[in-house]
């Protein structure tokens, strides 16, 4: 056995170090549930799982829970078909204009999301009155700017996945005796699927996960999570949301685990 | 199985014409290849076989049938393509057994002719393994073996062997076209490689610029070629551009006489000779016509690079034993140079663009 090379060495300690950088939030979320004291302070007096009882007892977690999980489902059955629909007509049509319809499309990623929820709260102000309608505080405004969020991951990984298919593949196909639709289902699908399944995780995470666009059009009695921790914040301070953020991690990382077996996520995004 | 007939087949895209009265006829289990320059209409013409480009003008007859409006899936060829577009999520197996599957053929019959067809290709070890997980030379296989499984009326190669090493070119080559005559298959290869065309179809058609400049066997191109374009690019030739003196002979473009013979097919005005290398014969001569430019070693052949008055001219010879003279040539030497009038071909020059190899 030989060591390792110092250029190989400082390499790897920069990795490490940066691993250590973005986990180190995280950790201490996950430590700081289980403090036993109500203000944070080391070393600690001792552990329990109080808060964790604490956060399932207090009705608004639980709702918020709930909510979250059903906008960000909604949202992603809304949005990934749609983006799939935009990725497949931008790659395979390519329409005059398209890369300008792309980066469009791309352009929810790019915009603060206080700025698009200001915008979209506006908007659905305007939208009340002329419809006669309440649109912000219920679910439908909620899910249709949750939708906005899903978008720019599906076309982004949709499209990446169907520009990796040899069309030479779907004529091969039809050489064989597939039909145009056949063709599609056997081949171009399974092309996608991967794109498909991650945009599907993606969407759902960034849905899940958002403060910024939904403060402003959430509704009483449809508190998303994010927004029932920050409430909670504004009067307290004690390890129950890092409880409540400690379970968000775990269903995220289970989730990208999940969808790992099916298709590798390193590869794909 | 079947013939397949080309009539008066043409592609045009606005203003431009990619493919220009195709006529072609391939009889049950013949192998023609269509060879030329890459842009020469040969893939459009055999995409519109395989039914994937529709023609502008013209037919195609598959078995007797006319197939011009028939799409793709319901026209029984069977294509290999220059990428093998294998499908990436299937196995070896699961590739081979699509068009099974597509022609509803039931799973016992389906797993028997797979099996079979892999065997053909020498590939039954490997069933199960995804394409990725192959070489380029057995992803070939596979692609030969898929198309091949359906029995399909017209085996269509599109430069099948351009992602293979040389080495397994040579192998792959033999493979295809001993199981070509196995099978009895009307075949059309596409490809752009005059020896793999040579050494593997029966007839070549050559095309430039979208149309058929000639059909024919190998040799009927090589030493009766239709044109300048055709003597060039099957085979090396040495074109030399300049007019018929009658009596007397062909003027060069730079002045120089050369001898040739005519005939009743000699056409008149300016004209092109074509003049196979291995026919000029070269010797020491301190007063020759033309001068040594570069020696090009091959082994069993040596190449002879010539100035001849301003004309370049390529002597390709048997390698010289130790002994002869010719060994003992080096650049700037002058030269002798001759050939038996009888080699040279006479062919018009109506193509001023017909460049030579």
């Amino acid at each position: 056995m030989h060591l390792p090379s110092p250029g190989r060495l400082a390499f790897g300690g920069l990795v490490s170090a940066a691993f250590a950088l973005m986990l180190a939030p995280v950790a201490m979320v996950m430590v700081i549930s289980i403090f036993a004291q109500e203000i944070v302070s080391f070393p600690p007096s001792g552990f329990t799982l109080e808060w964790y009882i604490n956060a399932w007892q207090r009705q608004e977690f639980a709702r918020g829970f709930l909510s979250s999980l059903q906008i960000a489902t909604l949202a992603t059955l809304i949005g990934v078909p749609l983006g799939t629909a935009a990725a497949f007509a931008l790659v395979r049509a390519k329409p005059r204009g398209g890369s300008a319809m792309q980066t469009l499309l791309l352009g929810p990623l790019a915009v603060p999301g206080v700025v698009a929820g200001t915008a979209l709260y506006m908007f659905y102000l305007r939208a009340e009155f002329w419809l006669d309608q309440d649109i912000t505080s219920t679910l439908q405004g909620l899910v249709a700017a949750h939708v906005l969020l899903t978008i720019p991951w599906t076309v982004r990984l949709v499209t990446a996945s169907l520009q990796g298919l040899d069309r030479a593949a779907e004529e091969a196909a039809a050489n064989l005796g597939a039909r145009p639709f056949t063709v599609f289902r056997r081949v171009t699908l399974p092309a996608m699927r991967p794109g498909i399944i991650a945009a599907c995780l993606f969407s759902f995470i960034q849905s899940f996960e958002n403060l910024e666009l939904s403060l402003l059009l959430v509704g009483p009695g449809r508190t998303t999570l994010p927004v029932a921790m920050l409430n909670y914040l504004e009067f307290r301070m004690d390890p129950t949301l890092a409880a409540v953020a400690t379970v968000q991690i775990i269903l995220v990382a289970v989730l990208m685990l999940i969808t790992d077996r099916f298709v590798s996520i390193a590869r794909t995004v | 199985m079947g013939s397949l007939v080309l009539e008066a087949l043409s592609k045009r895209y606005g203003q431009s014409t990619a493919v220009e009265r195709v006529d072609l006829d391939v009889p049950q289990g013949e192998m023609v290849a269509l060879l030329g320059p890459s842009g020469c209409g040969k893939t459009t013409t055999l995409r519109m076989v395989a039914g994937f480009v529709p023609p502008s003008a013209g037919r195609v007859l598959i078995g007797g049938t006319d197939v011009t409006r028939t799409p793709p899936h319901a026209r029984n060829t069977g294509m290999v393509f220059q990428s093998y577009a294998l499908f990436p999520h299937m196995t070896v197996a699961d590739n081979v057994a699509f068009g099974l599957e597509m022609r509803r053929v039931n799973r016992a019959e389906r797993e028997k002719r797979v099996r079979e067809a892999l065997q053909l290709v020498r590939l039954d070890k490997l069933e199960d393994r995804l394409p990725r997980q192959l070489s380029g030379g057995q992803q070939q296989r596979v692609a030969l073996a898929r198309a091949l499984v359906v029995n399909p009326a017209v085996f269509l190669l599109d430069e099948p062997l351009s992602n293979l090493d040389a080495k397994l070119r040579g192998e792959v080559r033999m493979e295809i076209r001993s199981l070509q005559q196995r099978l009895g298959l009307t075949t059309l290869i596409v490809t752009h490689d005059q020896e793999e065309a040579l050494t593997m179809a029966d007839r070549l058609v050559v095309m430039e610029r979208g149309r058929v400049r000639q059909v024919g066997t190998a040799e009927d191109l090589y030493e009766s070629p239709a044109d300048p374009f055709v003597a060039g690019f099957v085979g090396r030739c040495n074109l030399i551009e300049g007019e018929l003196e009658t009596p007397g002979g062909f003027r060069t473009a730079t002045g120089a006489l050369l001898p040739c013979i005519f005939g009743p097919r000699t056409p008149a005005g300016r004209v092109v000779m074509a003049l196979r290398p291995e026919h000029v014969q070269i010797a020491p001569a301190e007063d020759g016509p033309a001068r040594l430019q570069a020696v090009t070693y091959l082994g069993a052949q040596t190449e002879y690079h010539l100035d001849f008055n301003g004309t370049p001219l390529l002597a390709i010879r048997q390698t010289p034993a130790a002994e002869d003279p010719l060994r003992r040539l080096s650049n700037g030497d002058a030269v002798a140079v001759s050939w038996n009038p009888a080699a040279a071909r006479l062919l018009p020059a109506a193509q001023p663009d017909g460049k030579g190899a």
